[in-house]
């Protein structure tokens, strides 16, 4: 199943995990101790939603997993609201045109 | 055309809000019309290559538009908006909600809040955007707008340039 990025990211505990990780990789254990009353379990699974929209990839070191944010993927969100901000910019250039032509058609 | 209008842009995803401001160089009353009248809305609303068609508008509180995103090829988006506050000339708001061709809506929608404000003659314009799910903020650019971007720039471009040679 493909997740929903921006399904994945409305979630404020799994937000707070994509900042932690953007600083540095991190194992569950670790992530876990940032969050009162989330369980191991819990930020495991937000942990796996992350990782199925490929918004984190996991390295393994010993006995040890680390979770890392996938930047590239991260950037794709910011083209999204790019692209959003160009539509308005579009409109927006529009309406300055009507605009102008409605007041040169009262002169 | 005054280049220095102000234009800000500003998505928070934690609360699935949008906020633009923008300013026109225009006044109040006509800015007004021009987000309020089914016919000045259509003429602006859809970045070109795609139109807006207006089936039906009652501009009143509890009134709605009906409304349709054209594409070139002549595929149709349905919307309606519903209007929930009405103060004119200053502030709006409204429902939101994409729909099929026959007017049901399809939930959930969005939550638009304009408010307008005149100082020189020029017209400040607040939006304030709220979804009610980030999946939906994704699929308003689904609308379908994100073809034809560059050659509708281009050809603004070259309209502005034509329209500001005029004396």
């Amino acid at each position: 199943m493909r997740r929903d990025i921006f399904q994945a990211i409305a979630d404020p505990t799994r937000r707070a995990i994509i900042a932690l990780i953007a600083v540095q990789a991190m194992t569950p254990n670790a992530l876990a101790a940032h969050f009162e009353g989330s369980s191991r379990q819990a930020v495991s699974k937000h942990l796996q939603i992350l990782a199925e929209c490929e918004l984190v990839k996991q390295t393994q070191q010993g006995r040890e997993i680390y979770y890392q944010l996938e930047i590239d993927k991260m950037k794709e969100v910011d083209q999204w609201l790019e692209q959003f901000r160009k539509i308005w910019e579009t409109r927006f250039s529009q309406l300055d045109t009507l605009l102008q032509t409605i007041q040169n058609q009262k002169k | 055309m005054s280049t220095n209008l102000l234009f800000d842009f500003t998505v928070d995803k934690s609360i699935k809000t949008v906020f633009i401001t923008r300013e026109f160089a225009a006044e109040q009353s006509l800015v007004w019309d021009a987000f309020t009248k089914a016919e000045l809305l259509d003429q602006w609303v859809a970045p070109k290559p795609w139109s807006s068609k207006t089936k039906h508008m009652n501009f009143e509180v509890g009134g709605r538009r009906f409304y349709a995103m054209v594409s070139p090829e002549g595929m149709e988006r349905w919307a309606i908006q519903e209007y929930t506050s009405i103060t004119p000339i200053t502030n709006f708001k409204m429902h939101n909600a994409f729909a099929d061709k026959d007017e049901n809506p399809e939930l959930p929608g969005s939550e638009w809040d304009y408010t307008f404000s005149e100082q020189n003659g020029i017209t400040k314009v607040n939006i304030i955007i709220t979804n009610e799910s980030l999946e939906r903020m994704e699929r308003m650019i689904e609308m379908g707008f994100i073809e034809g971007f560059k050659m509708t720039i281009n050809n603004l471009d070259n309209l502005l340039t034509t329209l500001s040679e005029k004396p």
